[in-house]
């Protein structure tokens, strides 16, 4: 089970990272949503994985770890905080600067103007 | 308070005296700027017989004990003859710069910066903690800097204070590489441990990287070859800060440092060769150039240069009697090198001019301070009876004793005379250069005599020249020996200060000197003409090459690592991140541990199926904005499930209702964010991080491995056994957090409610363009709410807020509690501004979701707060046990009021984001409001 688990966190970061490294802001935004659960799964992790065992004490035999617990927990509250910003800074970017690159410049306008001059390897 | 303590004090005091005393006239101003060095001097007259005693006085305070920094000077035999040199020599420059000074310039500021100068140099020379010593030396730097450039107006003041700051500085951050790493290896930054400890530094392996390092430090402050150059353009400078700084200080801090730490990094092949050989190279280039300078004071710099050469050769030679030989000639130096430097700024004074080629006769016009100049040039030059010709006398003796060169040691006494030679060369061209042969030259001004307080400073420095020549033993011999010692830290060798030693060597040589001087200067003319055929290197041009190239080569790093794409850092961030994870897993021997894994079953496995397929989804089709989001949304809901899988049912809550916020938030932003994205990436580009994201989701996924397959050892068994007992709550996840850990959770939902308002803000000004239409122009619906979705909604409304009380209340207890509870009170809040819009909210939920977040918080605190009254520490909190009627026993506990806190920040942060952002959907715009 152990091995699933990890590929399916390695999995979730690559893809996280993969979305984050995109020139659009709202992919951006995905990777970063991305990347928190992989985080937070990997955290979660450092308790290791257990079947039937909430930490309520009185209802099982064994207990997990509770302290992963805790901190995963205001960590997804706060990472949604985070995810929030991030949005609404991408909105706020588009609206003031007209585009939705990350860079603030849309390299398509660029390349666009510079094409007359020369072929704009512009990325 | 200790008297040592006042010595450095009294003269950071002083740079003020004279700002607040320019208003006055001159005299005053000088007179109060002089009282307080003059105390100085007199603190150390004071203390002069017990350190000549041998008892060294030490005032110390502690300032950060835990890096061995202390507030510490010392006075021992080596900073007793310093500190006699700045503070007489700087008395005197003060009384000079009040003549030399025209009535433009301001004298106030000038004096200030003196006075800030002999602060840092009597700090440097004072100082018993290496890294108080490098703070000084730096100050030496600045304040020398602000001196040089004292005429800021002429370009060539500017560039050179410039040029001597680069030097120095950087030899000063050079000295501080050593130190540091001369700390470490003795773990001490005392002057005295180190001093003690010079044995077991010579032995150590990073004494050669030590000795480069300090001999860095010292070369470029004492302007050695090859980092000579910054002195003569230092000339720039008005003459009595020449005078000072470039004769007698600061030029001699290098040399300070040298003498200073002879102890520690002196006896070595290594200190031998590149000490001596520096020095000797030095003396000889700065006597040879010397000698063509038709600049005064260029020439007074390149023989300084010599001197200066000659002392690092003494030092290096590194006979316990070269040594006081150094020491001697430093004192000799600077009296008559501060002299010939006066008398060069009264001759540029009085005629306009320091060309020597204008500069002819003035014995007939200046007679008075002709005498003076000739007696200082005289012992320049090495004249018997003068304190020059003791000093050279020595330096000649120990040359002689030299074998370390093996077969080739004749060659150092040869090329000492030779570079004597020149001395006298040049000493004579500035005697009759200057003041006899022929008539003056197209002067600016009639040359006529000083002032006579200008001349009071060269008197009373020529006098010294006499009479240390005369009596040395009587005049400063007590203070040479005391010095020796302290250099020397050890027996003090037999020498003797007389002025007849026989017929000799060293009188040989001193013979042949004069004679060849004089022969060369006589046939000068020869000589400049061949001279001439050689371009002279322009070093200021040079430098600034030197200094473009660095500056060249530093914007093309720069421009390659900082181009502005923020993707490309994101990238070399992640590639660094990829590197440094990387390197430590190889030592890993094998990834999987010792733990017993959980055995597969098929639920587990679809689940991550449906997980991957997700992930997926959203990369290939993230241009698909919608479809993204939907199979990104999958994903989520998988994580949620894995936490209640794997026994973490509040992460599984508080998930899966963070889940519905985030997804409801991110399409309300794909309304005005495109909803389709063109093809941006190159091929190479994907490629490239496609591999980079294989590469670390492969590391994360193994380490994530290791960690799960290795057996566990928490502190939770902590929380766990206190959790009852201690919390009053069965829920120990939920105790950790309003309990245990309550100041971090205190700690984030402030972070969350600022989030927020940074978001409110944020969302305020914003103008966004209204799509009309989707991505393929079709216009939105304009359908009334659907009424299924607003009767449902309506009716879900309060069994949601029972659902989301109830859960608060057994949050203690079983899964649940504030944060939980605050999200499913807001889901069931937006569901409504779904069902009905944002205008038929408006009218009916009237609530502040800033108050919201504001009490929320303060509820928090003020519960941590309430355990001060009862005189428990912030955050201690309080339970009991109550029995009520029909209800039955129920537990009351101060954490359920934190928890309270919680709760309302949560639904306050998350409706102050969701609803604001839904209002701009409207014509209810929040800019509008805001301009009316």
């Amino acid at each position: 089970m152990e091995g699933i688990y990890a590929f399916c966190v390695g999995m979730l970061t690559a893809c996280g990272i993969f979305l984050t490294l995109r020139g659009r802001t709202f992919s951006v935004v995905l990777g970063l949503t991305m990347l928190s659960y992989s985080v937070n799964l990997f955290l979660f992790a450092s308790g290791r994985l257990s079947i039937d065992s909430a930490v309520i004490l009185g209802e099982s035999e064994v207990y997990a770890d509770p302290l992963p617990q805790a901190l995963v927990l205001t960590a997804i509250v706060i990472g949604f905080a985070m995810t929030a910003f991030v949005v609404i800074l991408a909105m706020r970017a588009r609206a003031d600067l007209g585009n939705d690159h990350v860079d603030g410049k849309d390299p398509n306008e660029i390349a666009a103007s510079m094409a007359l001059n020369k072929k704009g390897e512009m990325n | 308070m200790n008297t040592l303590l006042w010595l450095p004090l009294l003269p950071l005091f002083g740079s003020l005296v004279p700002l607040l005393t320019a208003r006055y006239h001159r005299n005053v101003c000088t007179l109060f700027t002089a009282m307080l060095p003059f105390i100085a001097l007199l603190l150390v007259a004071e203390m002069t017989p017990d350190v000549l005693n041998g008892e060294n006085q030490y005032a110390a305070a502690q300032w950060i004990p835990l890096l061995n920094l202390n507030i510490a000077f010392r006075l021992d035999g080596l900073s007793l003859l310093f500190s006699i040199l700045i503070l007489g020599i700087g008395l005197l420059v003060i009384l000079y710069a009040r003549y030399y000074l025209s009535s433009q310039d301001s004298i106030g500021k000038f004096y200030s910066f003196l006075m800030l100068f002999m602060f840092s140099m009597l700090g440097v020379v004072l100082s018993d903690n290496l890294l108080q010593m490098w703070m000084f030396w730096e100050l030496t730097s600045i304040s020398s800097f602000l001196l040089i450039s004292f005429w800021g107006h002429k370009s060539e003041a500017r560039k050179g204070a410039r040029m001597a700051l680069t030097i120095t500085g950087a030899g000063g951050l050079s000295l501080l590489a050593g130190i540091i790493i001369l700390g470490n290896v003795v773990d001490s930054y005392s002057l005295q441990v180190i001093l003690d400890s010079g044995d077991f530094i010579r032995a150590h392996s990073a004494y050669p990287v030590i000795l480069v390092l300090f001999l860095l430090g010292a070369f470029t402050k004492s302007a050695q070859f090859p980092f000579h150059f910054w002195l003569p353009h230092a000339m720039a400078a008005p003459t009595p800060v020449s005078a000072y700084l470039h004769s007698a200080t600061m030029v001699k801090a290098g040399i300070f440092l040298m003498a200073r730490m002879h102890p520690v990094l002196a006896d070595t092949d290594l200190w031998f060769l590149i000490v001596s050989l520096t020095g000797l190279t030095t003396l000889l280039l700065g006597a040879y150039i010397a000698l063509f300078k038709h600049d005064l004071k260029g020439l007074l710099a390149y023989s300084t240069i010599s001197h200066l050469g000659l002392i690092t050769l003494l030092l290096g030679l590194d006979t316990r009697l070269s040594t006081v030989a150094a020491l001697f000639h430093i004192i000799n130096h600077a009296t008559f090198k501060a002299s010939l430097f006066m008398a060069a700024g009264i001759i540029d004074h009085e005629t306009g001019s320091r060309d020597m080629r204008q500069l002819n006769g003035l014995w007939k016009y200046m007679p008075h301070t002709a005498t003076l100049a000739m007696v200082a040039a005289s012992s320049m030059a090495g004249v018997p009876l003068l304190n020059g010709f003791l000093s050279k006398e020595m330096f000649f003796t120990e040359t002689l004793h030299q074998e370390a060169l093996g077969s080739l040691s004749w060659m150092i006494p040869v090329l000492a005379t030779v570079g004597a030679v020149f001395a006298v060369a040049y000493s004579t061209r500035f005697i009759h250069d200057v003041f006899f042969n022929g008539e003056p030259i197209n002067l600016p001004k009639t040359p006529h005599e000083a002032p006579r307080y200008m001349r009071v400073p060269v008197e009373v420095l020529v006098a010294l020249c006499l009479l240390v020549g005369i009596f040395p033993g009587f005049i400063v011999g007590d203070l040479l020996y005391a010095a020796s010692l302290a250099a020397i830290n050890g027996p003090v060798p037999e020498y003797s200060l007389a002025i007849w030693h026989g017929f000799n060597y060293p009188l040989l040589m001193s013979f042949v000197a004069t004679a060849g001087g004089l022969v060369i200067y006589y046939y000068r003319q020869p000589l400049f003409a061949f001279q001439a055929n050689f371009s002279e290197p322009d070093a200021k041009q040079i430098f600034d090459d030197i200094v473009q190239n660095i500056i060249q080569r530093a914007t093309t790093l720069f421009n390659f690592l900082e181009n502005g794409s923020l993707q490309r850092y994101n990238y070399l961030l992640i590639a660094l991140a990829v590197i440094m994870m990387a390197a430590p897993l190889m030592d890993l021997s094998s990834t999987l541990g010792t733990r017993p894994e959980l055995p597969y079953n098929l639920v587990d496995i679809t689940a991550a199926f449906l997980l991957v397929i997700g992930a997926l989804t959203t990369v290939i089709c993230h241009r698909n904005r919608m479809l993204a989001l939907i199979s990104l949304s999958i994903v989520g809901f998988i994580v949620s499930l894995a936490f209640a899988r794997f026994s973490a049912p509040d992460l599984a809550l508080t998930q899966l209702s963070v889940e519905v916020v985030t997804i409801v938030l991110l399409m309300l932003s794909l309304f005005f964010l495109p909803q389709r994205a063109q093809k941006q990436s190159n091929p190479r580009r994907v490629i490239r991080d496609l591999s980079i994201s294989a590469v670390i989701g492969g590391l994360i996924g193994t380490i994530c491995y290791a960690l799960l397959t290795r057996p566990l050892n928490s502190i939770s068994d902590f929380f766990v056994v206190n959790s009852k007992t201690g919390g009053g709550g069965t829920n120990v996840v939920n105790v950790i957090l309003v309990d245990f850990r309550g100041f971090d959770t205190l700690g984030e939902i402030t972070v969350l409610g600022i989030a927020a308002l940074g978001i409110y803000k944020l969302i305020a000004r914003m103008r966004l363009f209204m799509p009309s239409g989707d991505y393929k122009g079709r216009p939105w619906s304009n359908d009334a709410h659907p009424m299924m979705l607003a009767v449902l909604s309506q009716s879900l409304l309060p069994i949601a807020l029972l659902v989301s009380a109830f859960i608060f209340l057994r949050g203690h207890n079983m899964p649940g509690g504030g944060f939980i509870a605050g999200l499913i009170t807001s889901v069931a809040i937006i569901q409504q501004y779904i069902a009905h819009g944002v205008d038929w909210m408006k009218h009916r939920v009237k609530i502040d979701y800033q108050i919201l977040i504001g009490s929320g918080i303060a509820i928090a605190a003020l519960t941590g707060v309430g355990s001060w009254f009862f005189g428990k520490p912030f955050l201690t909190s309080w339970f009991d046990y109550f029995y009520w009627p029909i209800v039955g026993k129920f537990e009351l506990a101060s954490a359920m009021i934190f928890d309270l806190g919680v709760y309302l920040t949560v639904i306050g942060a998350t409706m102050l984001i969701l609803a604001n952002l839904g209002k701009l959907t409207t014509s209810e715009r929040p800019i509008q409001k805001e301009e009316e």
